[in-house]
């Protein structure tokens, strides 16, 4: 049975992802928190501290969020830490709990980002007839982005898929978008996916060039979305009813890491250090290894990014991320799947959401709730999330006991 | 006949007497920087050398970019090159974009590019990495 100190998923919900002409980010946010609060039996009325992220919105999420789904003067946290501000959200919560302030806590994390194209590229260019000026800390006359390497996301991920086989070898682009067309096979399963269409190598690899070895298809699908969670400590949750108590998950491990220096990291973000930092965290916390995993949603914002995951989260030997795909390991029939609800590549990427919708989908397969794509007899799973520059959020999920 | 007058396109860029890149070296544990720092990153320390960057080097990671942000010409390989240990990131200039041109490993050294020439008549010079 559950020990006081103890965190547990409650309730969690996410919203279809895609194109939501008619709902705003506030209504995203809104339908994910009732949705969450429905799915644990408890209202705004048992919850004592709200944690809210959204990126490209106007501000204020968690306010302009409790103005729709109920004012009762709990502290409201607005978080922001780039693609990984979902996982911050809940973590924030978390820590609430775990502190003993709050029984209960909730975390939401939305965006609207629906035809939103290049994330992270651009610059001011110089304007004609003037004279050059120098701006920002490398004194430049114009803008870097394009002149001075990338800073557009494909590009920024491309290079850490490359660089991972020029360390260990093994890699090409038919790789790399093999990896592409199993997270589009898994997300035909899935519902709720942005896009659930399996593509074939051919597609995939004829597809528009973005950013070498990346095409469209091998990056992350922008859309809107939103998803909340409810967390309880195991104090609290003893006293709710049998039916809550065996849907609830156990969160065996939450970690948040930032980026260590290292030399490398001021001309290439390093997501493979915090990744491993964070990883070992999360398994010496919850006191389970790699091996132990049933599944495992991990931040494949490009199919070069998800490469270099398996290795960071020791889900293979290191070096081996290339032999650990190849043996089909990471496919929803495999040794260890990866990835089943289509990943941020098919299922897609609401920024602030994703931190959040990863949890959730480990939590339909603990709890036996996957439908068409439970993974059979799932009681352990992992969620991982990558900001830049840079977060990484692991939160390991546990079937209740009960 | 006289020259144009030129700048570097950032400040660590150094073009006379032949152009190399110029790191911020913390005096206490050597981490190099390219940008201004308050302290460093790595040790917390405050005092910072100047050193002359290796102008030949290895490609250690690439990606061909053929779309970008408005305003940015495509395609262009941004690469991040290993000059004597320390990385440094740049485009793969002179030398045509593509993947049987360019693969890892490859040995480059550091070349310039004349970006553009402004209303005074001042030409802003960049660096990149060309095929060695």
């Amino acid at each position: 049975m559950s020990r006081s100190d103890d965190i547990w998923i409650l309730g969690i919900h996410m919203t279809k992802f895609g194109k939501h002409p008619n709902l705003d980010v506030v209504d995203l946010g809104a339908q994910a928190i009732q949705g969450a609060l429905a799915d644990a039996g408890v209202t705004m009325a048992d919850i004592g501290i709200l944690a809210a992220g959204n990126l490209l919105g106007s501000g204020s999420i968690a306010q302009q969020l409790q103005k729709q789904v109920g004012q009762t003067g709990i502290p409201a946290y607005n978080v922001s830490n780039a693609c990984a501000t979902g996982a911050t959200a809940l973590r924030t919560a978390i820590m609430a709990v775990k502190a003993g302030e709050v029984d209960m806590g909730l975390a939401v994390g939305v965006e609207k980002l629906a035809g939103a194209g290049l994330l992270g590229a651009g610059g001011r260019a110089k304007a004609d007839e003037s004279e050059w000026a120098r701006n920002g800390r490398f004194g430049a006359v114009g803008p870097v982005d394009g002149r001075i390497g990338t800073e557009s996301m494909p590009g920024v991920f491309a290079q850490i898929g490359m660089e991972y086989g020029h360390k260990y070898g093994g890699t090409s682009f038919e790789l790399f978008a093999k990896i592409s067309e199993k997270n589009h096979g898994h997300s035909t399963l899935n519902p709720l996916a942005a896009y659930n269409k399996a593509m074939s190598l051919d597609q995939i690899m004829n597809d528009v060039m973005i950013a070498y070895p990346n095409t469209r298809p091998m990056c992350s699908a922008n859309c809107d979305g939103a998803a909340a969670a409810v967390v309880v400590n195991g104090e609290k949750l003893k006293t709710l009813s049998l039916e809550q108590q065996r849907r609830a998950v156990k969160v065996s491990a939450s970690i948040l890491t930032s980026d260590p220096w290292q030399e490398a990291c001021q001309v290439l973000p390093d997501v493979n250090t915090l990744t491993r930092n964070a990883a070992n965290q999360a398994y010496e916390q919850a006191g389970v290894g790699p091996n132990d995993l049933d599944l495992v949603e991990l931040h494949d914002c490009f199919a070069t990014a998800e490469l270099v995951h398996y290795d960071n989260l020791m889900l293979c030997e290191e070096g081996g991320a290339v032999d650990f795909f190849e043996s089909g390991a990471p496919y929803r029939d495999g040794r260890l799947p990866v990835n089943v609800s289509g990943g941020l590549q098919s299922k897609g990427h609401p920024i602030s959401a994703t931190g959040i919708a990863n949890i959730w989908e480990v939590c339909q397969h603990v709890r036996g709730e996957a439908g068409d794509r439970q993974i059979e007899g799932a009681k352990v799973g992992l969620a991982h999330v990558i900001g830049l520059a840079s977060a990484c959020g692991i939160h390991i999920l546990e079937r209740s006991a009960a | 006949m006289s020259t144009a007058t030129q700048i570097p396109f950032v400040e660590y860029l150094v073009l006379e007497p032949e152009p190399h890149l110029v790191a911020q070296e913390c005096t206490s544990c050597g981490a190099r920087y390219f940008d201004r720092r308050n302290a460093c990153a790595g040790c917390f320390a405050t005092d910072f050398t100047p050193v002359e960057i290796a102008t030949e080097g290895t490609l250690r990671a690439f990606s061909i970019v053929t779309f970008a942000a408005p305003g940015v010409a495509v395609p262009f390989v941004a690469a991040v090159i290993d000059c004597g240990g320390t990385s440094v990131r740049a485009n793969i200039i002179n030398c045509p974009p593509d993947p049987e041109h360019v693969s890892l490993g490859m040995k480059v050294r550091l070349a310039t590019t004349v970006v553009g020439t402004d209303a005074a008549g001042v030409e802003a010079v960049n660096y990149g990495f060309e095929p060695a």
